[in-house]
C-alpha cells in the first residue's frame, strides 16, 4: 500500500482529534502532550487510537500507545509502523 | 422546625418529550391535547410487530454540542438538555457542590448503545467497539451526566423500578432532603429505547398497541378499545429544595412535593395485581406522608398505559385508596398524548401535576371516546378541565416488577 506522508499523517490526526474530541485541528502540532496539551483522557485516545489505524492502515498495540506522549511520538510511530507493514 | 418537617419545592422544570423538546413546548402541546404518536416508516422496522413509537419532538444531537453528543447515550443526551432546562429554570441555585445531589432514573438504561456496540462487534470485530460502551449502556448513566454537568457532589443515584423509576428518584429525592442529605437535588428520569429488539420484546408481551393504521389514536387509556401502550422516549427533570431555601433566594415555586408512598406487589413480575390493593396502598401512604386528606385531593395524573388490564386496576386503586372522594378529583391521563416514556414517565408526569396546580388546569385525555365501563373516574376528556385554588394533586406510576409510587404535590403556598 502507499504510505502516507508526515504532513498527510498530521493532517489525518488532526482531524480524527478534531472529530472525536472537539478540540481545533490548528492546536494538534507536532510538540504537542496529548494529555497535557491536548488534553485527551484516557477514554478519548483509545478512540484516536482506533481512528487511526483504521486510517492509516497499521496496528498500534496497547504497551506502545503508553510510549506515545507527543503528536510526533505518534507520526514517528505510524510512519515506522506504515514502512514495516 | 426541623429539616424533616420543612415543605420541599419543586422550582424547576425542564423537559424534552414527544410533544416538544421544553417545558413550555410540551404543556401548550398538552393542553391541546395533541398527539406524539407516528409511524416508524424506516427500514429497521419494516418487519416489526408493532410499527409505531412516539419520538422525542427535538432531536437532542441537534440541541447538544456534536463532541459532547457523541460522547452519550440517546437516553443520557435527553437528560442532559432536560436538566439544563431544569436548572436554568430554577435560576442555577447557588448551591455548594458539596450539598447539591442528583437522582434521575432510566428504566432501561442505554440500550441503543448496548445493542448498537452489538452489531459494531459482530460487524468490524471486538476492535472497534467503542471504549464509551459501558459509560454510555450503564443506567446510572443518565445521573452521571447530570452530576458532571451540574458539579454535584452530594451524591448521584438512580434507582431503578421499570415504569416507576423516574417518580422513585422523585421520592428519593425528598427523602435526602428531608434527611439533611443535600440542599438541592437535580431529579427525575430519562429513556431512550425506540430500537427493534425492545420493541419486539413488549410486542411480545402483548404490552403495545398495533393500531398502526391510526397512530395518533393507538394511545387511549381507560378508552373500551384499548390495545396497548405506545413506546416513547424523552426525559423529565425537576429541581427541589427546601422551601426556606427557595424563599431566601426568592425562586418561583411550582409546586410543593408533599409526600410520597412506595410500595411492591409481589404479585407477579409484569402483570398488575388485579385488585390495585399495593397501587392503593402507595396512594394512601403518599397522602399521609403529604399530611392531607382524601378531600384534599383535586387532581390525579394517573399512570394510565392504555393497557386493558392495567388501566382498570388503577382505577380500582384509586377509588380503594380515596373513597368517595374520588369524585372530586380530575384525572388526566397524559400518555394518551405524549405515549409510555417508561423510566422518564414517572418525572414527566410529576412535572404535568406541578404545572396543572400551578395553572390551575387538568390536561385533556386523548382518544377516550367510550370510557370502559370498570372506570369510574372523573377524567378529563376532550378539554383541559379548570381546577381550584388550592389542592393536592396525585402523580401514580407502576412498573413491571409490582413496583407502585404515588407522588402527592401541593398547591404552592
Amino acid at each position: 500500500m502507499t504510505t502516507a506522508t508526515d504532513t498527510d499523517i498530521l493532517t489525518g490526526l488532526a482531524d480524527i482529534i478534531n472529530e472525536i474530541s472537539g478540540r481545533p485541528a490548528a492546536d494538534v502540532v507536532p510538540t504537542a502532550s496529548f494529555t497535557a496539551d491536548l488534553d485527551l483522557d484516557s477514554l478519548t485516545m483509545v478512540e484516536v487510537v482506533v481512528a487511526a489505524e483504521e486510517r492509516f492502515g497499521v496496528r498500534i498495540p496497547d504497551d506502545d500507545v503508553a510510549q506515545l506522549v507527543t503528536v510526533q511520538d505518534a507520526l514517528d510511530y505510524i510512519v515506522r509502523a506504515q514502512v514495516s507493514a | 422546625m426541623t429539616v424533616r418537617d420543612e415543605p420541599v419545592v419543586i422550582t424547576g422544570i425542564g423537559m424534552t418529550t414527544p410533544l416538544g423538546g421544553s417545558t413550555a413546548d410540551t404543556w401548550s402541546a398538552l393542553l391541546a391535547g395533541a398527539s406524539g404518536t407516528r409511524l416508524l416508516d424506516e427500514d429497521w422496522a419494516a418487519d416489526l410487530p408493532v410499527r409505531i413509537a412516539a419520538r422525542a419532538a427535538v432531536d437532542p444531537t441537534g440541541v447538544l454540542d456534536r463532541v459532547e453528543a457523541r460522547r452519550l447515550d440517546r437516553s443520557q443526551q435527553l437528560a442532559l438538555v432536560a436538566a439544563r432546562e431544569a436548572w436554568a429554570d430554577a435560576g442555577e441555585p447557588g448551591v455548594e457542590p458539596e450539598r447539591l445531589a442528583v437522582v434521575v432514573s432510566s428504566g432501561i438504561g442505554g440500550v441503543l448503545t448496548l445493542l448498537g456496540q452489538d452489531d459494531v462487534r459482530r460487524e468490524k470485530g471486538v476492535r472497534l467497539v467503542s471504549p464509551l460502551t459501558v459509560p454510555m449502556i450503564m443506567p446510572n448513566g443518565p445521573a452521571a451526566t447530570v452530576a458532571l454537568e451540574l458539579a454535584a457532589r452530594a451524591g448521584t443515584h438512580a434507582p431503578v423500578s421499570a415504569c416507576a423509576s423516574g417518580a422513585e428518584a422523585i421520592a428519593y429525592a425528598l427523602d435526602l432532603l428531608r434527611l439533611d442529605r443535600a440542599d438541592v437535588v437535580v431529579c427525575g428520569g430519562a429513556e431512550a429505547a425506540i430500537h427493534p429488539l425492545p420493541i419486539a420484546g413488549f410486542a411480545a408481551m402483548k404490552a403495545l398497541s398495533k393500531r398502526e393504521d391510526e397512530p395518533e389514536r393507538a394511545s387511549r387509556p381507560y378508552d373500551k378499545a384499548r390495545d396497548g401502550f405506545v413506546l416513547g422516549e424523552g426525559a423529565g427533570v425537576l429541581v427541589l429544595e427546601r422551601a426556606s431555601s427557595a424563599r431566601a433566594r426568592e425562586a418561583r415555586v411550582w409546586a410543593e412535593v408533599a409526600g410520597a408512598g412506595i410500595t411492591s406487589d409481589a404479585h407477579h413480575v409484569a402483570a398488575p395485581d388485579p385488585t390495585g390493593a399495593g397501587a392503593a396502598r402507595a396512594v394512601v401512604a403518599a397522602l399521609r406522608d403529604a399530611n392531607a386528606a382524601e378531600r384534599d385531593v383535586v387532581h390525579v395524573n394517573a399512570h394510565a398505559t392504555s393497557t386493558p388490564a392495567g388501566d382498570v386496576a388503577e382505577a380500582l386503586a384509586l377509588r380503594s385508596a380515596l373513597g368517595a372522594d374520588t369524585d372530586h378529583a380530575v384525572v388526566s391521563a397524559t400518555k394518551s398524548c405524549t405515549g409510555h416514556l417508561l423510566g422518564a414517565a414517572g418525572a414527566v408526569e410529576a412535572a404535568f401535576a406541578a404545572l396543572a396546580l400551578h395553572h390551575r388546569i387538568a390536561p385533556p385525555t386523548r382518544n377516550l371516546d367510550d370510557p370502559d365501563d370498570e372506570v369510574t373516574l372523573d377524567i378529563a376528556r376532550v378539554d383541559a378541565r379548570p381546577l381550584p385554588e388550592q389542592g393536592v394533586a396525585l402523580s401514580t406510576s407502576f412498573g413491571f416488577g409490582g413496583h407502585n409510587v404515588a407522588l402527592a404535590l401541593r398547591t404552592a403556598s
